[in-house]
């Protein structure tokens, strides 16, 4: 996302940093009062281009909130945090091949696909197990139904075509 | 050597950590992915909803710049008076007599070939439901029949009072629904999901049946019969869409008069009757209270109990307060010698028999000052005008003949549009709702609720107010009720609570803006009257597809209108960016572009986060901005003759373009005169000051005129320059284009809850 590389001065960069961060927490920011609500937050940090863990999220989050937390998050807060995100290109997006590796060393005898089981287990049991929404939604689109499996290679190109 | 054993596990160890950090890569990833699809649909869902008001607040711009002919253009030519007098007839509550010449239906034969449903009264059970099967095998019923069941809802209506009292005693339940917008698919499915009306199912529908959708007149049609057949249990509340003036512009009007060729006119005029009888609000057990809009910080159900709510014909006024007040100054000075200066009615000649089209105003007491918010009405009353109005069933019969015989029936030239008469101040009592009274429905029909504490003006629809949780708390409590049901606005879910569960918004209309863009709910009143929700989205298609497929295709429709927004002010963009360039390269800073687009459009938009959709981007930071002009041009339609700003400026305005012309076409023949056209064009232009020449403006009109008689089918028009969209016969009136819709039959699986 940050692929507009302005060769202007620095002043110049931050102030459009801080008109696209501004434009994407309006988006959420529903009661149109600057704040928007915690569970959100995830969304539009990664809709800005980045890939935290949600354990980086959930540290993140506690960087933003209030000393209190109310469960909203307020935009003077979460600008000078995501603007430095931005600047120092923290939590950049995986690379295509990286994604390709991460789905071979699942699948250790190099078949080319997951089963259905496979995936739902390290899905769910491994990692930062998904929620059974999350499961479902990937399921949908990532499961070729003839064979019940997911033929990791061609998803990943096709969730990169959809994403450009 | 390490021992097996300790090396196995070692590996083991060493696999498991892989595979954890594999996995948690894949879900870091595909998290991302979902947030930016979620992004996106949000998004979009901005994109329609701001182009919707936008074009609601067009609608009052189109009253304004009626008001403005009024008081600011005196015609200079007889031909120009009579073309004006045709649009602008008075609004008034129809006479007795009026009414009962349109619901003549008996007179209106049915043929013995006619295969639709046949009604007779007093209305059955069987008859409602064979109404709802017959629609859903797409028939259609006989304008007698319509004529007569609107004829007898409009007998029933009358008896009702402003605000209907119900109890969960007799019934067992409750269901209420919300907006359905003539979507017939999910009125359908609510009676095959939730049962149909019975003594032991009472249903309440909370306004808004009409506009939009296709099948409005089919909805009202079996929402009037069930009411008939179910005095007690079916309740329906008038919503803003209940309303001959918005109808004119939404749809409602053009589906009656396609579908109804010879007499939908009729069907029409005692629909606008019928509207201004449907009750305002609905209360449960004294306990619930249920009502299309909202509510404002000086709501008071009293006084909606006791007004005349057949005087509130429609809810729009052509002015605000300002002009208003503005004009009242002026006038003042003038006060001796000009007997006019009012901006309201006014009294013209009629070209047609019978005020098919009304547009303009009921007069009004002066706006106080009272609330800061200015709530679009009109100016102060003069008294004259109002013993005019007594006397106007006199008078009408005299311009007729008038008229009939060739003369000019202005009698001054400076107020052309005026009879002077003597103030009577009881006229006005029986004649007009107070200004009180109008704001009073405009409030409950018109309102949204917002988050913050307060009430102010409604400045996006231009009607009613927002209202915070402080005024529903207020309210609540004055009336010791428990919570606020209400539709009017568009939820993705289909619902949503808000005011700490004390309000609750509920909309019955899946797929809105597009198949796929939301879900439709209704909300059973249980005992205790605790509300339990039900979601459907009514359109078999959409649960096949991904989310992502889904966000696609109403994203696609939604970057499509946006699309042509931006076309339509390709001149004004133009100009915007060359103020960002005054080295005159022809490029722009990438990060011009947003602050570019909306200082022109102003629709509040996520312009940078949309930016990736609608810019295929540029030599990298630099935008070349004509060619990104001329991109989004040649996505548009294309009409080689026409002068490319005219284009843009129909295309901006194409929504009041359709509206005024059926508006002059007050007999809604389908056609309007060249001349007509030309005269409204100017007007029109020179109101919303855009620069057509006058040869232009003729050469277009000799070009539609394709038969040469003098005549132009505004369809045709429209069409010629797809100012309507593709299924124009099918579709819906909105600013968006529509994907057509499957027409599946009713039942579907219910969206998960």
């Amino acid at each position: 996302m940050a692929d507009d590389k302005e060769k202007e001065g620095p002043e110049l960069v931050i102030a459009e940093l801080h008109k696209k961060i501004k434009d994407a927490f309006e988006v959420f920011d529903h009661e149109m009062n600057n704040t928007v609500d915690v569970r959100e937050i995830g969304t539009i940090i990664r809709s800005l281009g980045c890939c935290p863990s949600e354990g980086e999220l959930h540290e993140l989050i506690a960087e933003v909130e209030e000393e209190e937390p109310t469960g909203y998050i307020r935009y003077e807060k979460f600008l000078p945090v995501m603007t430095s995100i931005l600047l120092e290109r923290r939590y950049r997006p995986i690379p295509e091949d990286t994604l390709l590796r991460a789905f071979e060393v699942l699948d250790p005898a190099k078949r080319g696909f997951l089963s259905k089981e496979e995936l739902i287990k390290y899905m769910t049991e491994e990692g930062e197990p998904f929620s059974q929404e999350e499961m479902e939604e990937m399921l949908s689109a990532a499961i070729d139904p003839e064979s019940n499996s997911i033929h990791y290679k061609d998803y990943i190109t096709m969730m990169v075509i959809d994403e450009n | 050597m390490g021992s097996g054993a300790s090396t196995q596990h070692h590996f083991a160890f060493q696999n498991a950590e892989k595979a954890f950090k594999a996995a948690v890569l894949i879900q870091r990833w595909y998290r991302r992915y979902m947030a930016r699809l979620e992004m996106r649909r949000q998004c979009t869902w901005s994109i329609f909803q701001s182009i919707e008001y936008a074009g609601q607040q067009d609608q009052v711009k189109l009253h304004d710049f009626f008001s403005y002919l009024v008081d600011h253009f005196t015609p200079s030519s007889h031909n120009e008076k009579d073309f004006l007098s045709r649009m602008f007839t008075e609004e008034r509550v129809p006479q007795d007599s009026e009414m009962e010449k349109c619901s003549d239906y008996e007179s209106i034969e049915v043929p013995d070939n006619y295969t639709g449903p046949r009604l007779s009264f007093p209305l059955l059970p069987d008859h409602a439901m064979a109404l709802v099967e017959a629609f859903r095998l797409k028939q259609q019923l006989h304008a007698h029949y319509v004529l007569n069941l609107l004829h007898e809802t409009r007998k029933h209506l009358v008896q009702l009072p402003n605000i209907n009292r119900v109890s969960t005693c007799y019934s067992e339940e409750i269901t209420v629904c919300g907006d359905l917008h003539g979507q017939l698919d999910d009125l359908i499915f609510i009676f095959y999901k939730n049962g149909l009306p019975s003594p032991e199912r009472a249903y309440v529908f909370n306004g808004d049946f009409v506009d939009r959708g296709k099948d409005s007149l089919e909805i009202l049609m079996v929402l009037f019969a069930f009411m008939l057949v179910y005095p007690k249990e079916f309740h329906l509340n008038r919503g803003n869409h209940e309303d001959y003036m918005v109808n004119l512009r939404y749809g409602f009007t053009k589906e009656v008069m396609h579908k109804y060729k010879v007499h939908g006119k009729k069907i029409l005029k005692i629909l606008q009757d019928v509207f201004c009888w449907l009750p305002l609000a609905t209360l449960v057990d004294e306990k619930v209270l249920i009502l299309h809009g909202g509510v404002s910080d000086t709501t008071d159900l009293e006084l909606l109990s006791k007004l005349d709510r057949h005087k509130i014909v429609s809810t729009l006024r052509c002015k605000t307060r300002k002009e208003n007040e503005k004009q009242e100054e002026e006038k003042g000075k003038a006060k001796q010698t000009s007997s006019a200066g009012r901006p309201s009615p006014w009294f013209l000649p009629q070209s047609h028999p019978l005020p098919s089209s009304p547009i303009c105003l009921s007069s009004h007491q002066t706006h106080k000052a009272g609330r800061s918010c200015s709530v679009p009405c009109c100016g102060p009353l003069d008294p004259r005008e109002l013993s005019r109005q007594v006397r106007r069933s006199v008078d009408l019969e005299l311009e007729r003949c008038w008229q009939q015989a060739g003369f000019p029936v202005i009698k001054e030239k400076e107020e052309p549009w005026l009879f002077m008469a003597d103030a009577d101040s009881e006229a006005r009592e029986l004649l007009e709702p107070t200004r009180e009274e109008w704001r009073q429905v405009v409030d409950i029909l018109w309102s949204d609720p917002m988050a913050q504490e307060g009430c102010k003006a409604n400045t996006v629809r231009g009607g009613g107010c927002y209202f915070g949780p402080n005024v529903t708390k207020q309210l609540l409590q004055k009336y010791n009720l428990q919570f606020l049901i209400r539709s009017h606005e568009c939820k993705p879910e289909g619902y949503e609570f808000c005011h700490g569960r004390k309000v609750l918004t509920i909309f019955s209309a899946s797929n809105y803006y597009e198949v796929g863009s939301n879900r439709g709910a209704y909300v059973k009143l249980g005992p205790a009257l605790t509300p339990h929700i039900v979601q459907y989205q009514a359109n078999q298609a959409t649960h096949r597809l991904t989310m992502r497929q889904r966000i696609s295709r109403v994203e696609e429709s939604a970057l499509r209108a946006l699309r042509n927004k931006l076309f339509a002010h390709s001149s004004d963009l133009l100009d915007e960016f060359k103020k960002h360039d005054k080295d005159k390269t022809g490029v722009i800073p990438l990060g011009k572009w947003a602050a570019a687009v909306e200082s022109v459009l102003r629709l509040g938009l996520p312009w940078r986060v949309l930016r990736p959709q609608l810019v295929n981007s540029a030599a990298g930071a630099m935008l070349h901005y004509e060619s990104w002009l001329e991109d989004v041009a040649k996505e548009q339609p294309n009409y080689k003759n026409v002068q490319s700003s005219l284009l843009e400026t129909l295309y901006r305005n194409r929504s009041n373009l359709e509206t005024i012309f059926r508006i002059i076409d007050s007999d809604h023949s389908g056609f309007i005169s060249v001349d007509e056209f030309r005269q409204t064009w100017k007007l029109f232009s020179s109101h919303m000051k855009v620069d057509i020449t006058d040869d232009c403006i003729r050469d277009l009109a000799r070009s539609i005129d394709l038969n040469k008689d003098g005549h132009i089918d505004i369809n045709e028009f429209l069409e010629a320059f797809r100012l309507v969209e593709q299924s124009c016969s099918e579709g819906r009136d909105s600013d968006c284009p529509q994907a057509p819709t499957a027409t599946g039959s009713g039942s579907s699986r219910p969206g998960a809850h």
